[in-house]
């Protein structure tokens, strides 16, 4: 086998796998567990709170993600505010991710009978305990093919990070082909990474939706 | 005199500028069971839902064997309506919790009770349903008639005393409705203190201590049924029933 392969790129592009790994991980989970945060608040919350986070989910889906990292990055030093291009890029993705993961929460939180919540106070319920141990859990399966999908986007938004210098999948693979002038082979071969990573993720996602599946929630 | 368990105050409810209720007052002794019936729009619902305070009444009180009750303080209104069970006309069982988790969630996010203990009491009201063998289905799985006795077990588990019942039969199908019918009646025989509205003019001629009758969001007429159905009286509560009879035959 040509060695640029087996001595440059798969190295290289190990390394950036560890990375984008390290960036998704976090990202996905965090942005996941905001979005059911930001999306009970904008249904649920008192007003100035639901004003507060839908906009936040109008700015953070309204502004270009690259942009958004730009800021995080290179523009917060300016108030003395200085990130790791690493803490950088996982904040910027979290923020992100939740404002467009509180939307699908939201649709399914709007989806959910409000004889659910009535039975629950009924029974002596608060709120908050009504929305965690009823509410929530419902609107959860229902919107999990939703933030199933925006983790997908993120595992390929988070090619973004190199350009805040944390050097991922994409940002090896950049680096590598311009060395070489192997631009086809360098970008195939992450595409085939990405291809891989997606691929896992979504037999993952596929798992868990079974394992939340209920008679009278999607998956029979 | 004794103190009812359940009293309701010149209760009324405006929505806009509609006067949803005005000026109902209720009481319930201990162990009686009273049906309200009267024309779709009277208030009957409404009512029922002031009365454990899902619908927030304008003015007017609510008393709890004798002590009225603060209804802006959040955890006597959390603790009162434990005290008073509610069934729902279109069930509102818990979608993703099987039978058993449907009656035990309440015990234990509520009550505080631990797991095992909950779900041995769980068990116990879905016998006295009639459901123990259908405690791992879900709503989903189980009929009409078996959503309601969940839903009556669910209530029941937390030991409330008053039911509330919103027309527990009006969503079934004509044979699912006598299971339900039955489970309610020995509620009454174990003395349950119970208001309930419904059309089933049979059930309510035969078990009803009381019957009232509202229009128009206000109470018309109560009294016993011998008082108000008896042949030969000339109560609103006859006319009203001798034409939802009339309405039947009719269709037929």
């Amino acid at each position: 086998m040509d060695p640029f392969y087996t001595n440059e790129l798969i190295p290289a592009l190990n390394r950036g796998l560890v990375m984008s790994t390290m960036l998704i991980i976090p990202s996905a989970f965090f942005g996941l567990l905001g979005g059911i945060l930001v999306g009970t608040f904008r249904v649920f919350g008192p007003k100035p709170i639901q004003r507060l986070f839908n906009a936040y989910t109008a700015i953070f889906r309204g502004v270009p993600l690259m942009v958004q990292l730009f800021i995080l990055y290179y523009g917060l030093p300016n108030i003395g505010i200085y990130f790791e291009a690493y803490t950088a890029a996982v904040i910027g993705f979290i923020l992100c991710s939740s404002a467009y993961n509180s939307e699908y929460i939201r649709g399914a939180l709007l989806a959910i009978k409000s004889g659910q919540l009535q039975a629950a106070s009924a029974l002596g319920m608060s709120k908050t305990q009504a929305l965690v141990w009823i509410i929530i859990p419902q609107a959860f399966r229902r919107a999990l093919p939703g933030c199933g999908n925006e983790m997908i986007y993120l595992i390929k938004y988070s090619s973004l990070a190199y350009i805040v210098s944390c050097i991922e999948l994409t940002g090896e693979a950049r680096a590598i082909a311009a060395q070489s002038f192997r631009f086809t082979e360098a970008f195939t071969v992450v595409a085939c990474y990405y291809l891989l990573l997606v691929s896992i993720a979504t037999y993952l996602l596929k798992k868990v939706e079974k394992r939340l599946a209920i008679p009278g929630f999607g998956t029979k | 005199m004794t103190v009812p368990i359940l009293f309701a105050r010149d209760i009324c409810v405006t929505i806009g500028s509609n006067e949803i209720l005005k000026n109902v007052s209720l009481s319930l002794p201990k162990g009686s069971l009273k049906v309200l019936i009267g024309p779709s729009g009277a208030g009957k619902s409404t009512f029922l839902q002031t009365l454990n305070h899902l619908i927030p009444h304008d003015s007017g009180c609510l008393e709890l064997n004798g002590k009225e009750i603060n209804l802006n303080n959040k955890r006597e209104l959390y603790a009162y309506r434990q005290q008073v069970g509610m069934i729902f006309q279109d069930f509102n069982l818990f979608d993703h919790l099987n039978a058993l988790d449907n009656v035990a969630i309440a015990l234990r996010k509520v009550k505080g009770v631990e797991r095992q203990t909950a779900h041995n009491r769980a068990m116990q009201e879905l016998k006295r349903v009639g459901l123990e063998d259908k405690a791992t289905l879900y709503p989903a799985e189980l009929s009409g008639g078996q959503k309601q006795r969940v839903a009556i077990a669910r209530a029941l588990a937390m030991d409330p005393t008053v039911l509330l019942l919103d027309e527990p039969t009006s969503a079934l199908d004509p044979e699912l409705i006598g299971e339900v019918l039955a489970v309610i009646r020995d509620l009454t025989r174990d003395g349950l203190t119970m208001v309930m509205a419904t059309h089933q003019m049979d059930f309510a001629r035969a078990l009803a201590h009381e019957i009232v009758f509202m229009q128009d969001g206000e109470i018309i007429e109560q009294g016993s049924p011998e008082e108000l159905l008896q042949e030969g009286t000339s109560s609103r509560t006859r006319d009203f029933c001798a034409r939802l009879v009339t309405a039947i035959d009719d269709k037929r």
